[in-house]
């Protein structure tokens, strides 16, 4: 292998484990405020690449009909709250997905790349609220065995109607740019580099909403201590919809990002997000710092195999993680302490 | 009925079913209860592993997977018999497990899950591509189990040995958990300190579980493969694996009964979404996974504990089998005294200038003291005085940053729990840690386990009644000793929190200990408990044990200790008999508090 | 006459089925500081857990401004806040950070007036501001306390609530502590504390309640209490010799 080519896969693994990162950083979220592995992130990933492709191909996609429909559950659900919250539930769950829909009815046909990212990102992001709100909520305070039996049955829902939505073939999203362009000896595509820039916006966003934002305050504060958020008024159903859905965000955006370099099938969001996973684990589920060393690790790792024994990459990954694994939780100890 | 007509009526049935039924069954049916009766096996493991002992694996699949292509390819390829696939199939199994049960014993939680996932995939990835095993065209024309020129070769017989096999597996697995190795598993689910404190080795009984549940599933591997008589890798993925911990879980994540129901009900759901979904929606493949997802999810919102507690309205509690009643216990033989007495007065334990930090926080600072044999020492002071985190040192739960602790005259700084159990030193804790769902017979009968020698292996076979009418023999005794009035039926969890300290103090003692640590035994105790306690500590003093306990009750402590050691902010500030304590103005001032 | 503030009628509670607190009653006058002394395992931490609505109340009622008692949310909105025993702080966010959160109900009440609050808490714990922008955990135990508290006062409550605020702190913080408590009664509120401190918490309140085994053993005015023999007994075990005062 010389040097062309090693970089070239640098390049590929660099780009991927971006993905893991951010997706290593929704599941950190998520499971700091609410102990939920939240494993259908992957899936939502999925989600966002698919829909984007259909509604670049000018269909509308099931996704949106999923929304609407999940959405007047919810709606219905928040009227028998009090009146502010049959107002905020007539907002949220009323006046938007009508909007959306509005949206995706009118301009669908005109095939633009930035509307179709956008509307896919506007279609999949409150999913992971109502996710949170149908799914976990009612089990919010059980074993975290159980939770995470859910977690998994979800994603068997989700990759189900994935399939009935968008089929068995493998779409794409639309790229946000096609061009590449040589950095001495290797040939850097405008996407990668477009998919290291959004990881870094991200990265820096959330960092300012957590830091400086009094609602970025109030998630950290539920994650950091449940006691002393139920004392100080927080609400910790509120602060589990937000974090699933800065979770479904990311995950929509990590798939419209990589599904414009690697074709998905409505299955293959799972595999990704499992390698999301376990750069999260890598972090011990607390150090965001940590899980991004893990995402590029992983990322390369997978680049690398699968140039050197493409049929047994899988076979790996996985088990070069194991060892890895295993020295991670010698030195830091059991993660649940912590939640 | 005595209980032990009562199983030999079950084991009757038990064998005509398994004779019977395979017989009679509709030809569909067997199919369907034969698969049945696969995921009961791998389940049943799952019980054990993740239900009992905690370990959560999605990875059981796997194990399926290496014994049924293990015994294919012996007895397709190699035309070995049967009995020599089932005997290499379960050396893989076993072997595979005890290695990845090496490196995995000591995760936890999620580490573990991920790994089990890891492995779940490798496997799977390995059993599609590897080309002897012909990848996803699979291997048919496995030969099927005969038994015998007798019967015919067929499905049914298949069917018959699968639940035989279930029968079987069921009751070792039954005999196990009501074993004093099936106590020491239970500790394993988020009670080690407990596990640790009663000389039980954690490490190795977790492989010991996690091997158990692997060779469960190749045992059903072993049958699947000659029942099916064709495999391929579709089985054994990771979907699969994720299927026997939602029959675990739908049935009841720890009873043994919640196999059969939930392997059942998961099949059988299965099996019928199959059936019906396509026939109203007119698409194979799309639905039935969704819908059946869908329903597990529903169902555990309903029943987070899982259908069987729901169905059945069981007590989630469970006391020892029928026939230990008193009167066998009782007349069993006494165990063996320690071999180890003391001389009298001889020193057990002594702390010199031992510290302990936390980050910043010095919470010992440069404390020495010794305890004797036939002495009661008190350790007291306020709130946050740092005589718990002393009491972890001392018991191995915690090491000391600085100083040295010597045990029985030995060094001993660094020492874990289980050894300090093993040497003779018993200890209680400030915050009851007990198995509030078990009885509290079982809670005591813990304390003995490093008198007991019988193994898995012997408690599954049920060799072990006698070792066992004499545990318990023990821990009724101990907790007669300590005036433990209440049947010892209930679960230990329903006990108000003072009798919940009388029955820790009960377990401590059947460690036959030397050096006995009590956190705050009184608190809680009405004056005649508080009296009888402090009469057993007199008893105990004078046949040779050393007492070291953490109390607030000063008339609790003035009365019984022979000396007090005082202690505010991490050091010791005053040490000597109770009334020389209770008079120094340093320690009224430590202890009323100041003036504000 | 008003209705008192708070109110405990026969409480029952405990966990899982143990019953804790065998029916206990007490009540908080508006102004007052009423102490609840006991030994270990009394009670006392359960009880602030389930006049704050963390535990279920099983009897009895508790009421509030002349109102069953609702959720901890609900009481966190009208008013009243907990300082519990292990503190509950952010410990991984900065002392500010803290604080802001402290005035978090407030905020959802429409008030507006965050800065000026926390000038006020700051000047009532100086060493709070100098570390303003330090991370919770690196605070020392007293810091820690007094940064419970500060955060606490941020919502302007009507009752609060202390459990053991003396846990684990030296004497001279205690009486830091204590004085910041009279100044606050002194200002108008109303507080219920649970303390190991006998003589501290008698010293400072106004009322006192002996708590043993889950009931209400003595109760009285805290000068009484103080020096009533009950006292003595329950702490220090029967006299051996004259000497006590």
């Amino acid at each position: 292998m010389d040097l062309f080519v090693f970089l070239a896969l640098l390049q590929d693994g660099i780009t991927t484990g971006a993905i893991y990162l951010l997706l290593a950083i929704g599941l950190l979220i998520v499971f700091s405020v609410t102990r939920v592995i939240f494993v259908p992130q992957g899936d939502l990933l999925a989600f966002g690449t698919l829909t984007a492709g259909a509604l670049q191909s000018g269909q509308l996609p099931g996704t949106l009909w999923l929304l609407d429909a999940v959405s007047a559950m919810a709606l219905v659900a928040s009227l028998s709250g009090g009146r502010r919250v049959a107002l905020r539930g007539v907002l949220i769950w009323g006046v938007y997905p009508l909007a959306v829909t509005a949206a995706a009815l009118i301009l669908a046909p005109r095939q633009m790349p930035a509307v179709s990212i956008l509307l896919a990102l506007a279609i999949v992001t409150p999913m992971g609220p109502l996710i949170w709100r149908f799914a976990f909520r009612p089990v919010a305070d059980a074993s975290v065995l159980a939770l995470l039996i859910v977690a998994m049955a979800l994603h068997f829902v989700l990759i189900g109607l994935g399939l009935v939505f968008f089929g068995p073939e493998e779409a794409t999203a639309p790229a946000l740019t096609d061009g590449s362009f040589d950095l001495g000896v290797v040939n850097v595509s405008g996407q990668s580099l477009a998919v290291l820039l959004c990881c870094a916006t991200l990265v820096l966003g959330l960092r300012w909403f957590f830091g400086a934002t009094i609602h970025g305050k109030v998630l950290r504060a539920a994650a950091s201590d449940r006691l002393g958020a139920r004392l100080v008024g927080i609400d910790a159903a509120a602060s589990g919809a937000l974090a699933f859905g800065l979770a479904s965000f990311i995950a929509a955006l990590a798939g419209v990002l990589i599904g414009a370099v690697t074709p998905l099938s409505y299955d293959a969001g799972f595999d990704i997000g499992l390698k999301g996973f376990v750069a999260a684990i890598m972090g011990g589920l607390i150090s965001y710092p940590m899980a991004a060393g893990g995402a590029l690790l992983v990322g390369v790792l997978e680049s690398l195999g699968s140039f050197w024994a493409s049929a047994y990459r899988e076979v790996i990954v996985f088990t070069l993680l194991i060892p890895i694994l295993v020295w991670l939780s010698l030195r830091s100890g059991s993660p649940e302490d912590r939640a | 009925m005595t209980a032990e007509r009562k199983r030999w009526l079950v084991v009757a049935v038990a064998i005509g079913g398994i004779v019977l039924i395979p017989a009679w069954l509709p030809e569909f049916y067997v199919t369907l209860f034969g698969y049945v009766g696969l995921a009961t096996l791998v389940a049943l493991g799952l019980v054990l592993l993740t239900g009992v002992s905690g370990q959560t694996s999605f990875g059981q699949a796997s194990f399926v997977g290496l014994a049924a292509y293990a015994t294919t390819l012996l007895t397709k390829l190699a035309h070995s018999p049967p009995i020599v696939g089932l005997a290499v199939g379960l050396a893989v199994t076993g072997t595979t497990a005890w290695l990845l049960g090496l490196v995995t014993a000591r995760l936890s939680g999620h580490f573990l899950a991920l790994v089990s996932v890891a492995w779940g995939i490798s496997f799977y990835a390995l059993f599609g591509t590897l080309p002897l095993l012909h990848g996803f065209n699979g291997i048919g024309d496995i030969p099927p189990l005969r038994i015998g020129p007798l019967f015919a070769e067929s499905r049914r017989v298949n069917l018959g040995v699968i639940w035989g096999a279930v029968a079987i597996v069921m009751a070792m697995s039954a005999s196990l958990l009501d074993s004093r190795m099936g106590r020491a598993i239970r500790t394993l689910n988020g009670a080690r300190l407990i596990a640790d404190s009663v000389g039980i080795d954690t490490a190795r009984l977790s492989r010991a579980v996690f091997v158990i549940a692997a060779l469960y599933a190749g045992i059903a591997g072993f049958l699947f493969a000659h029942f099916q008589r064709f495999i391929s890798p579709t089985p054994f993925s990771l979907g699969a694996s994720i299927d026997y911990l939602f029959m675990v879980i739908i049935g009841g994540v720890g009873s043994l009964w919640g196999a059969p129901v939930g392997a059942a009900l998961v099949v059988v759901l299965r099996d019928q979404f199959n059936d019906w979904i396509p026939r109203i929606t007119g698409r194979a493949g799309d639905f039935e996974a969704l819908v059946f997802s869908v329903v597990v999810i529903l169902l555990l919102q309903r029943a987070p504990e899982g259908l069987l507690p729901l169905l059945a309205r069981l007590p989630r509690r469970h006391s020892p089998q029928g026939e230990l009643t008193p009167d066998v216990v009782d007349a069993a033989p006494p165990l063996a005294e320690p071999a180890n007495a003391t001389a009298p007065g001889v020193e057990l334990l002594a702390l010199e200038s031992i510290s302990r930090n936390f980050g910043g926080l010095a919470a010992n600072r440069d404390v020495s003291f010794a305890v004797h044999a036939n002495e009661i020492v008190a350790l007291i002071g306020p709130n946050g005085a740092g005589k718990t985190t002393l009491f972890n040192i001392v018991s191995g739960v915690l090491s000391p940053s600085a100083g040295h602790i010597r045990l029985f005259g030995a060094p001993a700084d660094h020492l874990p729990s289980r050894r300090v159990a093993a040497l003779g030193i018993a200890r209680t804790f400030q915050h009851v840690k007990l198995l509030p769902d078990r009885s509290v017979l079982e809670n005591i009968a813990l304390g003995t386990h490093l008198s007991g020698r019988a193994g898995l292996l012997r408690a599954m076979l049920r060799l072990d009644r006698a070792e066992e009418a004499g545990l318990l023999a023990e821990a009724r005794a101990q907790a007669v000793r300590v005036g433990f009035g209440e049947t010892l039926d209930v679960p230990a969890g329903d006990l108000p929190l003072g009798q919940q300290r009388v029955v820790e103090v009960a377990r401590a003692l059947c460690l036959r200990p030397r050096l006995l640590l009590l956190d705050e035994p009184a608190a809680g105790l009405r004056l005649a408990e508080k009296q009888r306690l402090a009469a057993l500590l007199r008893q105990l003093r004078a046949e040779g044990m050393g007492v070291l306990l953490v109390e607030h009750d000063m008339d609790f402590v003035m009365q019984l200790a022979d000396r007090v050691v005082v202690m505010d902010f991490g050091q010791k500030i005053a040490e000597g008999p109770p009334e020389r304590v209770q008079s120094d103005p340093a320690v009224q001032e430590a202890y009323l508090g100041g003036v504000a | 006459m008003t209705a008192p503030l708070l109110q405990l009628d026969g409480l029952r509670t405990g966990y899982g089925h143990v019953e804790v607190l065998h029916g206990v009653s007490l009540s908080v006058s508006q102004g007052q500081m009423v102490a609840i002394v006991g030994p270990n395992g009394a009670g006392k931490t359960t009880l602030m857990g389930a006049v704050m609505g963390l535990l279920p109340r099983r009897g009895g009622a508790v009421r509030y401004l002349d109102r069953a008692a609702g959720t901890t949310e609900a009481l966190v909105a009208a008013g009243a806040t907990l300082v519990p025993e292990r503190r509950a702080l952010f410990t991984d966010m900065s002392v500010e950070d803290n604080l802001q959160l402290g005035f978090y109900p407030r905020r959802r009440a429409g008030g507006r007036d965050m800065d000026s609050t926390m000038r006020e808490v700051f000047a009532i714990f100086p060493r709070l501001q100098e570390r303003r922008r330090q991370f919770a955990a690196t605070l020392s135990g007293g810091e820690r306390q007094m940064l419970a508290l500060g955060r606490a006062l941020m919502s302007r409550p009507r009752l609060l609530l202390l459990d053991e605020p003396s846990l684990g702190l030296a004497p001279s913080l205690v009486r830091e502590i204590f004085r910041v408590l009279v100044d606050m009664r002194r200002r108008g509120l109303s507080i219920l504390l649970v303390e190991q401190n006998v003589r501290a918490a008698l010293q400072i309140a106004d009322y006192g309640y002996v708590l043993e085994m889950g009931v209400v053993v003595t109760e009285g005015p805290s000068a009484d209490l103080a020096r009533a023999p009950r006292i003595l007994e329950t702490y220090l075990g029967q006299r051996r010799r004259d000497g006590w005062e």
